[in-house]
């Protein structure tokens, strides 16, 4: 039994390998880019609009509408990251219903990634909006005595990030796996559903966390001036 | 180790790849959707918003119109009323001017038709009279009834006033014409030789005699001389016949316009 799905290497070449991660992560690209492509394929500005077109704008507003509840400015800039995020994770949490399929999220190379992208996005987003002097004096707010703690904040909850996600998914799948081999069918039905829940809840805190890191790194200046 | 680093930084990229795809060909696209009907929608509502300023401004103005409309409306119609009313007071003063020269030219016909018959009646009585009175003269008396008023010419003659004879007897010197003898009947020789002396007796004088026939007399005789005239015939009694004849008629009459009042009232 293996613990991630980094451990099944369909192909390798010295440091590059093909393993069942990056080959899932394909998959669920595939799907969420061809859908996306199939339904934004007729879209009309005009009064009238077809069922996929009203449940892609009511998905898109509702992203837009949380980003700015937490304290985004101008939430339409961030939407392709932020969304990007969310759709990922919970896609390849909902997969889970499907026999044989194994997350990407349950593997900590995944999730470590998506916090790095969060990690370099963060500041990325903060210089972009304050610019680089701006944004460095923040970590020295409200006193210089605060710069480590501010930077180690910084690393902790990317890696608290990485982990959370990471333990939840791998978490559930194990616990799905010894279910499977120790009880009876309906045990494992229900934690399934209960492991669909928490993967739209994860990807939920994931993504919000995020935009309350980039909100955090791009509001300073406008409560300064406010 | 649970993080292999060649898929950590294959994830990243992958991770990145999907975010600008998705931006490419879900986000994007969504949101152009978006603002272009959120621009549609304000722009129909602008335009809802002028064509409501145009409806309003129209409506006004058509109201405006109407009330200007009504009030035409009634200027012309109690203009026509006006007109109609002086229109039908013309017909009627028209309508009443030709019933009264119906009215009189009926009254009028009436009254020829009335002395027309009236004459027919004389004439037809006369005739039947005489006819029977000299026929029965002639049968039972074996008189003939022109003697007799001949006879009785000349008795009338001889008793006329003193007064009426001189007066006649001047006009008759004072003019050229003779004497002139009127009968409705052709007098034989013997009767005129009879009246021409009863003449020459009364009046005394000496002039040829001019005897005519007159139909119109009837019967009897009639003696002119220059204007004035003696005469003995039964004109006189069918003068009162006919006087007789018209009270009839006129009460008659009078009790038809009685009756007929009402209903010219009611008309």
């Amino acid at each position: 039994m293996h613990l991630t799905s980094d451990d099944v290497v369909v192909w390798h070449y010295g440091f590059v390998k093909l393993n069942l991660t990056i080959l899932t992560t394909w998959a669920l690209i595939l799907i969420l880019v061809g859908g996306s492509a199939f339904m934004t394929r007729k879209l009309s500005g005009g009064i009238h609009i077809s069922r996929w077109q009203s449940f892609l704008e009511i998905l898109v507003t509702f992203f837009l509408q949380q980003f700015e509840e937490v304290g985004l400015r101008n939430p339409a800039r961030y939407l392709p990251y932020l969304a990007t995020l969310f759709l990922f994770i919970a896609m390849a949490n909902l997969c889970t219903v499907i026999p044989g399929y194994e997350p990407p999220t349950g593997s900590l190379s995944t999730t470590a990634a998506l916090a790095l992208s969060v990690f370099i996005a963060v500041p990325l987003f903060g210089i972009s909006e304050q610019g680089l002097g701006t944004y460095l004096q923040s970590y020295l707010k409200p006193t210089v005595i605060m710069l480590p703690f501010n930077i180690i904040s910084e690393f902790s909850r990317t890696l608290a990030l990485a982990v959370r996600l990471f333990g939840n998914m791998m978490s559930g799948a194990m616990i799905l796996a010894i279910l499977l081999t120790i009880a009876p069918l309906v045990f494992p039905v229900l934690m399934s559903i209960l492991g669909l829940l928490t993967g739209m809840v994860q990807a939920y805190i994931f993504t919000i966390l995020a935009t309350v890191y980039i909100a955090a790194a791009t509001r300073t200046r406008d409560e300064e001036t406010v | 180790m649970l993080i292999d680093w060649f898929t950590l930084i294959a994830q990243l990229v992958n991770f990145l790849i999907l975010a600008w795809l998705l931006k490419r060909f879900l986000y994007h696209p969504i949101v152009t959707a978006l603002d272009a009907r959120e621009k549609k929608i304000a722009s129909e509502l602008q335009h809802a918003t002028v064509v409501e300023n145009e409806a309003k401004q129209s409506m006004s103005e058509w109201r405006q119109k109407n009330v200007e409309f009504e009030k035409q409306r009634m200027l012309l119609m109690q203009q026509a009323t006006k007109a109609a009313d002086d229109k039908k007071a013309e017909l009627l003063i028209d309508a009443r001017k030709e019933y009264d020269n119906l009215r009189a030219r009926l009254e009028e016909s009436l009254h020829h038709e009335q002395i027309n018959l009236q004459q027919e009646i004389i004439g037809r009585i006369s005739t039947e009279v005489f006819s029977l009175a000299k026929k029965v003269l002639e049968e039972l008396a074996d008189v003939s009834l022109e003697d007799c008023m001949v006879k009785v010419f000349c008795e009338r003659l001889r008793k006329i006033e003193k007064a009426d004879i001189g007066v006649m007897t001047r006009s008759f010197r004072q003019s050229s014409h003779p004497p002139i003898i009127r009968s409705v009947f052709s007098l034989t020789q013997e009767q005129r030789e009879i009246v021409n002396k009863a003449v020459m007796d009364v009046f005394s004088i000496d002039a040829n005699i001019l005897f005519e026939t007159d139909p119109n007399l009837i019967s009897g005789l009639e003696l002119s001389m220059n204007g004035h005239s003696i005469s003995w015939n039964i004109k006189a009694y069918l003068d009162a016949l006919q006087l007789t004849a018209e009270v009839s008629l006129e009460r008659d009459k009078k009790e038809n316009v009685h009756d007929k009042q009402p209903a010219q009232n009611l008309s």
